[in-house]
């Protein structure tokens, strides 16, 4: 028994099978991530004043990432074409480009940004301390100028005993009344060697950038999360596609391999356009 | 070709498939780890009707504790503890947490693990296919995928309930806060809890109905049989079309909705739980900044299409049956395919009409009453069109009709009871009391579960080659029509005299229940008479469980058409062999081509070829003009 249009197109859709189950697929995705995002706006709609983080995340290691990922697109489908053409090479190198730009967007992603953000420590403070360290915040000068209150210091966690922290500061916190440091900057600002004592009475909640620290990290891993899962997943199915055992299909029915990686590309064009949206949300505004 | 002389012969599928079969599959792969169609139905199939049957008993447990709150069940109390834990039923007697537990998880496996995988995946995969002409799913393998990661996600959800600290408690619905904080702390494991495996059992779930989806879609789009066009489609593929489509876009947000409780449980994130939280009397140490109606408004997103996941295939079930045993064609075909397509848009848009106690502001709840009463003008024309489609048809009254004729009304007082709770004013009042209960009951089980057992006696001989006895389906319908309405017609008494759906003790303690009384009996002693019909229509199910499993084997052959149907299922052998069709079936007309005028018989099938009579007869020449 053979299932009819698994490579050749219904005359009257003029579809084959795997085209529609994609596209489908898709759509129940975008669902999905749409969920997300809109959790991710309400909870920013809803976020309290000075509460929602902004410039915590590398933009230029982002934009890299970004980068990679658009190329990534641009290989697949040249690897698809190289297919249609019939040229195996061709698309073999293709594939590999694919696959190693996916990999190293992972690999930045799980063992660079990821953990620099588990170093990198935030206490909130209590609203009755805020004026005990004015020196951090520089709130006067930004309640005159009509800007949100600072209510967090962070840096890096130096020591800590059962009474207060010690943070090497962030730029933001070591200078707060520096006009340069109302914005994010593009390029990070390396950690400063000033040192500040914190008290831990006057700390509401303390915690490295980890999903616990706000509702903005919750999301922010949830979401590059899920969509790292979609990355890794992509991966695995080229790379099941480049190896030998796809090249015995190819013999057999090149076209079925053509259709084969044109789906999977579809997919990864998704995983692509989803990271479109996840850059400027969480690393932009 | 001349199909009538095939349908009368009986077809040994063994043969057929030997011809075809390269190399006959062993026992594993061909009942167990099977990818065909067939197969994969009737695994859903029994699996969604032990769910069923478990979920049921799950109630009839609960139904003691609200008829007679407090004291020991006599006989079973004592062995459930074995069962479920000592925390479960100490000396008999219910514990709160674990009445929480079998209703949250009676919510659970009916909707999830029962009604969804026998009303979509086990018809849908067995009927479908057939029903257009295909030799089987467009993807078999994501088919075979779909049911395993459902039967892992229904293994889990059963595990949940040996955990320490037993299953699930926070309502089916799961709503936050409470259900960040349920099943945690002293006593429970951080990961193997009731709350946090029912989350991770759901993503299974919702997994294998979006694999089912896609392949279900797919399908009825590319492997529809030659000639089988859109409007000839029989109307049970056209409801599961719509409700494939419901579950691929209704359910990926829960699925988000479920990651999110699952970080908030387990990393500890806050995306459903407010500042300055307090539980047990202390602060929580969270981030907060996270909003409880976030939740809500995802899980009914997925809740309210999901109610039309339910029904929708019940409908489809109904048509198919109505048309072929009132001899007639199915009312207003067209009409109830729109219908079906505009429930289909309209159900995403209706789903904060569960949320009229929440404050969402007048504008809001203004267009969700809209639309909520706009979907139920396609409802009603789906259920008129079956009404007429009964009116100066020749009825045979067989077990599979009147499940289907029992389903009409039953539906009906289901939906209408619901136009009060549409309205918010209204439903401020009726708001989680034992209305609402009776008022979706109707709906799920005398609406959708009858619809359910009307499709297994139909379709039976169709997987058997054998008949159910009518004798015994009648022995198993009539008591299972009177104790549903036994059920579920005192709860909208109840409701209406205020009686809160959550209370653990039946209303004992509560004045509200006790101070108007309804023929007698006071809101709280209305239980008892409740609890009596659900035990005794408990029992009434045995007839169907031998029937069903006692006629696999000795139940009467048939051929393969009995019940003298059109559509193309009926054209394939009983039960059909690997690829369903000894000749690839082609459609020639619509699929409920009944008491055709100068036909022999009273049934026409799809794969009749039109003949030049009934052309004429079809088209009459046009009259000669005189001038």
């Amino acid at each position: 028994m053979e299932i009819p249009y698994t490579v050749s197109t219904r005359p009257d859709t003029g579809l084959w099978n795997a085209k529609i189950g994609i596209w489908l697929f898709l759509a129940s995705e975008v669902m999905l991530f749409g969920a997300l995002f809109s959790a991710y706006i309400f909870l920013r709609i809803d976020a309290a004043p000075g509460t929602w983080p902004h410039g915590l995340l590398n933009v230029p290691v982002g934009t890299m990432n970004t980068a990679i990922l658009i190329l990534s697109s641009v290989t697949v489908v040249l690897a698809w074409a190289a297919l249609k053409m019939r040229r195996y090479r061709a698309y073999w190198w293709y594939m590999l480009a694919t696959i190693t730009c996916g990999v190293i967007f992972l690999t930045v992603k799980l063992a660079y940004e990821w953990p620099q953000k588990f170093e990198h420590f935030g206490a909130y403070i209590k609203p009755e301390a805020l004026a005990k360290y004015e020196q951090y915040l520089g709130n006067e000068r930004r309640i005159e100028k009509g800007f949100e209150p600072r209510i967090e210091i962070t840096g890096h966690l130096h020591s800590q005993n059962a009474k207060e922290y010690e943070v090497a500061l962030d730029p933001v916190n070591a200078d707060p009344d520096n006009p340069v440091m109302d914005r994010p900057h593009f390029f990070p600002l390396p950690v400063t060697d000033k040192i500040a004592t914190i008290e831990k009475a006057d700390v509401q909640r303390a915690t490295m950038f980890l999903p616990t620290h706000s509702a903005y990290f919750a999301s922010y891993f949830t979401i590059t999360g899920l969509h790292g899962l979609h990355v890794l997943g992509g991966v695995i199915v080229f790379i099941y596609m480049w190896l030998p055992v796809s090249k015995k299909l190819y013999q057999r029915n090149p076209e079925h391999l053509a259709n084969r990686v044109e789906v999977s590309g579809l997919f990864w064009h998704f995983v692509d356009l989803v990271w479109i949206f996840v850059f400027p949300l969480f690393y932009l505004l | 070709m001349d199909s009538s002389a095939s349908i009368e012969t009986h077809h040994d599928p063994h043969s057929h498939a030997a011809e075809h079969e390269h190399h006959e599959l062993g026992w594993w792969r061909k009942y167990i780890f099977s990818t065909d169609h067939k197969v994969i139905g009737i695994q859903y199939g029994l699996c969604g009707l032990a769910f069923l049957f478990l979920g049921f008993c799950l109630m009839m447990l609960m139904r003691w504790q609200l008829a007679y709150p407090g004291q020991a069940l006599p006989v079973i109390g004592k062995f459930l503890p074995h069962i479920f834990g000592a925390g479960s039923m100490p000396d008999g007697k219910m514990t709160p947490d674990f009445y929480n537990s079998l209703g949250a998880m009676h919510g659970t496996i009916m909707i999830f693990l029962g009604v969804v995988p026998l009303a979509f995946a086990a018809f849908g995969n067995f009927v479908v296919p057939l029903q257009i002409g295909a030799p089987d799913m467009t993807f078999p393998k994501v088919n075979a995928a779909s049911f395993w990661a459902f039967a892992v996600g229904g293994v889990i959800m059963l595990i949940s309930f040996f955990v320490p600290g037993g299953a699930a408690k926070s309502g089916w619905t799961s709503y936050t806060p409470l259900a960040a904080f349920a099943d945690s702390g002293p006593g429970h494991d951080p990961l193997f809890n009731g709350q946090t495996l029912w989350l991770i059992g759901f993503i299974f779930l919702i997994t294998s109905s979006l694999l089912g989806a896609v392949n279900f879609i797919t399908t009825i789009i590319q492997l529809r049989a030659k000639g089988l066009t859109w409007m000839r489609l029989p109307f049970f593929v056209w409801a599961q079309f719509v409700t494939a489509f419901l579950l691929l876009l209704a359910f990926p947000p829960l699925e988000a909705a479920i990651v999110m409780q699952l970080m908030d449980r387990v990393a500890h994130t806050s995306f459903f739980l407010p500042s300055g939280l307090v539980v047990n009397g202390a602060p929580v140490s969270i981030s907060g900044g996270g909003s409880p109606l976030l939740w809500q408004h995802l899980f009914w997103f997925l809740g309210h299409p999901e109610v039309y996941v339910l029904i929708l295939p019940a409908f489809g079930i109904v048509a198919e049956i109505l048309a072929n045993n009132s001899r007639k064609p199915l009312w207003g075909y067209k009409s109830v395919v729109f219908s079906v397509l505009v429930i289909g848009f309209l159900s995403f848009v209706v789903w904060a009409h569960h949320m009229w106690l929440t404050g969402m502001g007048s504008a809001v709840s203004a267009f969700f009453q809209t639309t909520t009463l706009l979907i139920s003008i396609p409802s009603v024309i789906i259920l008129s069109a079956f009404f007429i489609s009964l009116w100066g048809g020749s009825i045979r009254f067989n077990v599979p009709m009147l499940f289907t004729i029992a389903f009409l009304p039953m539906f009906g007082i289901g939906g209408l009871t619901g136009i009060p709770l549409a309205f918010n004013s209204a439903d401020l009042y009726l708001h989680d009391t034992y209305y609402v209960i009776a008022h979706f009951h109707y709906i799920v089980a005398p609406g959708t579960i009858f619809g359910l057992f009307a499709g297994v006696y139909y379709w039976f001989p169709k997987a058997t080659g054998r008949k159910m006895s009518e004798f015994w389906g009648k022995v198993h319908f009539w008591p299972t029509l009177i104790c549903m309405n036994m059920i579920f017609l005192p709860m909208f008494l109840q409701g209406m005299a205020g009686m809160h759906r959550r209370w653990y003790d039946g209303g004992q303690g509560w004045n509200v229940a006790n101070e108007h009384t309804v023929w007698g009996l006071t809101g709280f002693q209305w239980n008892q008479p409740i609890s009596w019909a659900a035990w005794i229509m408990g029992l009434a199910q045995i007839p169907f469980i031998i029937n069903f499993f006692w006629s696999i084997k000795h139940g009467g052959k048939v051929n393969d058409n009995p019940w003298e149907a059109t559509t193309l299922e009926w054209t394939a052998p009983s039960p059909p062999p690997h690829g369903n069709f000894v000749d690839i079936p082609v459609a020639y007309r619509g699929p409920y081509e009944y008491s055709l005028p100068g036909r022999e018989r009273d049934f026409t099938m799809q794969n009749e070829p039109v003949e030049p009579s009934e052309r004429t007869r079809r088209k009459p020449p046009a009259e000669p003009v005189l001038v």
